[in-house]
């Protein structure tokens, strides 16, 4: 008999053990719902051809055309995308998914978009589901109460030969935030703060469960944006414990359980929250008043401030490593000391990628975007053709164009700049995407981080803009 | 897999925290096929200028550091992004391990699953090996798996932790579909089991059809 069934267990202890298939000296074998692959899965297909493995489960995994998509001028076809390798990229992911009989996603499917955005909103992921993406940020999902994680090819590889996969049992943590968050706070503003706080290293070898409040009264795109961003604090996943928000956004979705299933499952979910007086290896609380509107300015996540701060001074660091991080981060984004943030100049907007390409991200950053004229190149970049087709249908589109925005087919992008979006060199763009890192969005090019409606009001003004300016 | 039992080599300190995967492999090259076309790919866009000429001040780009079979970093190398290119870009170079005071989550996986090896140990003792290998360059170190040690150019022993079955693992170059194979009978039963338990996820329907 397990004698942790008597113990209180965590929403890990119960997704986990419902899971886990086999123990060998404490590295579990876990039986995986679905594997999500975009077109950088080439390697894990390399390999399956190359140690000849049928795909256990084909309907388990969900091939989605995303990262290399073209996001204008699609319905030239791929044929038209003058970058071969981008278009290669684009044709061997196709033969690998109709080699193998997945479900295909591709770029002119009417319901393609990126992985993280499309599982969600067809109502595959559910809550105590156990999903594998062989893409990082595939955190976003535990949102569902789900455990989610991103792989290597290996893993991937091993996931489609066998729909389960090798893990230790990571440690756990609870953020509480507590009270409500201020007006124009976001969900980007509070794991950008949380992120600064703990550190981007905090949650390495962890789970960080979102608790609190403030994440009860989140929508679950919010509740995306928190678990897509889990990873940057260093953690393996984001979970939320599902409630009547999360049944609400999967009621009715085209995969979900229907009817005397639904009950079913809906019954078996509410089971998924931690009990009282389960342990957690590390508790935070954080004041939900507190949080204000944010942006990065270096290189990395935790280098975050609040808007109508100035850049920091390297000279109020600890000499070594402290200050040298501060000092070199300034030098490649360029700023300068004590200038205030809202006075940086910026050359482009990107809004977009699965942290913030959802229809309440579309929502926010339109109502900001239809009281003015973009001075910059902005583009908007739905998650998924169903986000798109959502948007136009509330007259969203128009709203942007007007006001002098783009209007994109979905895809990354811009978020990892391999589909040939990309910025010029030392070009600076205010991105609602996820990682700020040397060359992300392109060879020397610079990002700063933050919300939708941020990213909409530096458009209107070419500099970063504290949102509070805004009605 | 190659197996892994101890590995002798010129080790390269890094000074840098935190190098993202995309450091180490730039997302361009993620569309190569595994193996030497990742040659030059290792930290590319550090170690060559725009113009593809070599940046002569970074370190792998000086003797003996060319030769360099490990890498001693900082905190939190291969944090980001999953791709499993960074460990082919490091593997094509011809380093096989890594010490640092701590790695990214998949990165650390993705190592293990390519029979690198990464070392976590302390902050302190990660930086006063770089150090000595900073005033004796081209100084070898060993990372023996057998003993669970690493060797500093000294000749100090520092043990380090590894998971009994990866450690296993890479000692007998076992892979992770070998290693489930063994365990398929469970495995199959599991997933009976747990297709009963949750009808829904398996009725047709309640999953999007196949591509052909
Ligand atoms: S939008 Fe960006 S972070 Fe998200 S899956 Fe695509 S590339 Fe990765």
């Amino acid at each position: 008999m397990n004698p942790t069934a008597q113990r209180p267990q965590t929403l890990l202890d119960k997704v986990w053990g419902r899971h886990q298939i086999t123990e060998v000296v404490g590295e579990y074998l876990l039986y995986s719902d679905y594997l999500l692959l975009h077109e950088g899965a080439r390697h894990a297909f390399d390999a399956m051809l190359e140690t000849g493995r049928t795909v256990h489960r084909p309907h388990q995994v969900l091939a989605c055309a995303d990262h290399y998509v073209q996001t204008h001028h699609r319905s030239a076809g791929v044929q038209a995308i003058a970058d071969l390798s981008v278009r290669g990229m684009l044709e061997r992911f196709e033969r690998n998914a109709k080699a193998y009989g997945l479900p295909y996603f591709g770029s002119f499917h009417p319901q393609q978009g990126i992985m993280h955005v499309v599982a969600p909103e067809l109502g595959l992921t559910q809550p105590g589901l156990l999903i594998v993406g062989a893409d990082s940020h595939t955190t976003t999902h535990g949102a569902f109460g789900c455990l989610a994680f991103g792989v290597g090819a290996s893993d991937a590889l091993h996931v489609l030969a066998t729909q389960s996969l090798w893990m230790r049992k990571p440690k756990i943590m609870r953020i509480s935030v507590e009270g409500a968050l201020s007006r124009h706070v976001t969900a980007k503003d509070l794991v950008l703060t949380l992120i600064t706080h703990i550190g981007a290293e905090a949650g390495i070898g962890h789970i960080i469960e979102f608790a609190g409040s403030a994440v009860r009264a989140m929508s679950m795109e919010g509740r995306m944006t928190l678990c897509n961003m889990a990873v940057e604090a260093g953690a393996l996943s984001g979970l939320v414990s599902p409630d009547q928000i999360t049944f609400d956004y999967l009621h009715g979705c085209q995969y979900a359980p229907k009817d005397a299933d639904w009950d079913q499952a809906v019954a078996y979910w509410k089971g998924l929250v931690s009990d009282e007086d389960a342990h957690y290896d590390h508790e935070v609380t954080v004041d939900a008043a507190s949080i204000a509107p944010s942006v990065t300015w270096g290189t990395h996540l935790h280098q975050t401030a609040v808007i109508d701060a100035v850049v920091p001074d390297p000279q109020n660091f600890a000499v070594g490593e402290a200050r040298d991080d501060v000092e070199s981060a300034l030098q490649y984004m360029g700023l300068t000391p004590g200038t205030p943030l809202t006075s940086i100049p910026i050359d482009r907007v990107f809004i977009g990628s699965c942290t913030n390409s959802r229809i309440e991200d579309l929502r926010a950053a339109a109502a900001i975007a239809r009281q003015g004229k973009a001075v910059v190149p902005a583009w908007v970049v739905p998650g998924s053709m169903t986000v798109k087709r959502q948007a136009e249908a509330e007259g969203l589109d128009r709203l942007f164009i007007e006001a002098g925005f783009e209007w994109h087919d979905a895809g990354c992008s811009m978020c990892t700049a391999i589909n040939g979006d990309h910025l010029a060199e030392w070009e600076r763009c205010a991105s609602t995407s996820n990682r700020n890192f040397v060359g992300r969005q392109g060879r020397n090019g610079r990002t700063h981080i933050l919300s939708p409606a941020m990213a909409a009001a530096a458009a209107l003004t070419g500099r970063l803009t504290d949102i509070r300016s805004f009605g | 897999m190659d197996s892994f039992i101890s590995w002798t080599a010129i080790a390269a300190p890094l000074d840098i925290p935190s190098i993202d995967t995309n450091q180490i492999c730039p997302t361009r090259f993620n569309k190569r096929a595994k193996g030497a076309a990742f040659d030059t790919v290792l930290f590319h866009d550090l170690r060559f200028t725009p113009q593809d000429a070599e940046q002569p001040n970074f370190i792998l780009n000086r003797d003996p550091y060319r030769r360099a079979g490990i890498i001693v970093a900082e905190r939190n190398f291969g944090c980001g992004s999953s791709r499993e290119s960074a460990v082919y870009a490091l593997l094509a170079f011809g380093i096989r391990a890594l010490v640092a005071p701590s790695f990214g989550e998949i990165f650390y996986t993705n190592c293990l699953k390519n029979s690198v090896l990464p070392v976590v140990l302390d902050d302190a003792i990660c930086a006063r090996i770089r150090n000595q290998l900073h005033d004796s360059a081209g100084a070898e170190i060993t990372v023996d798996l057998q003993r669970q040690v690493v060797r500093d150019a000294t000749g100090a022993d520092h043990p380090f932790d590894i998971h009994p079955l990866r450690r296993q693992c890479l000692l007998d170059g076992l892979d992770d579909v070998s290693l489930t194979e063994r365990y398929a009978d469970a495995s199959a039963a599991f997933e009976r089991q747990y297709r009963q338990e949750f009808p829904w996820l398996t009725k047709p329907g309640n999953y999007p059809p196949g591509s052909s």
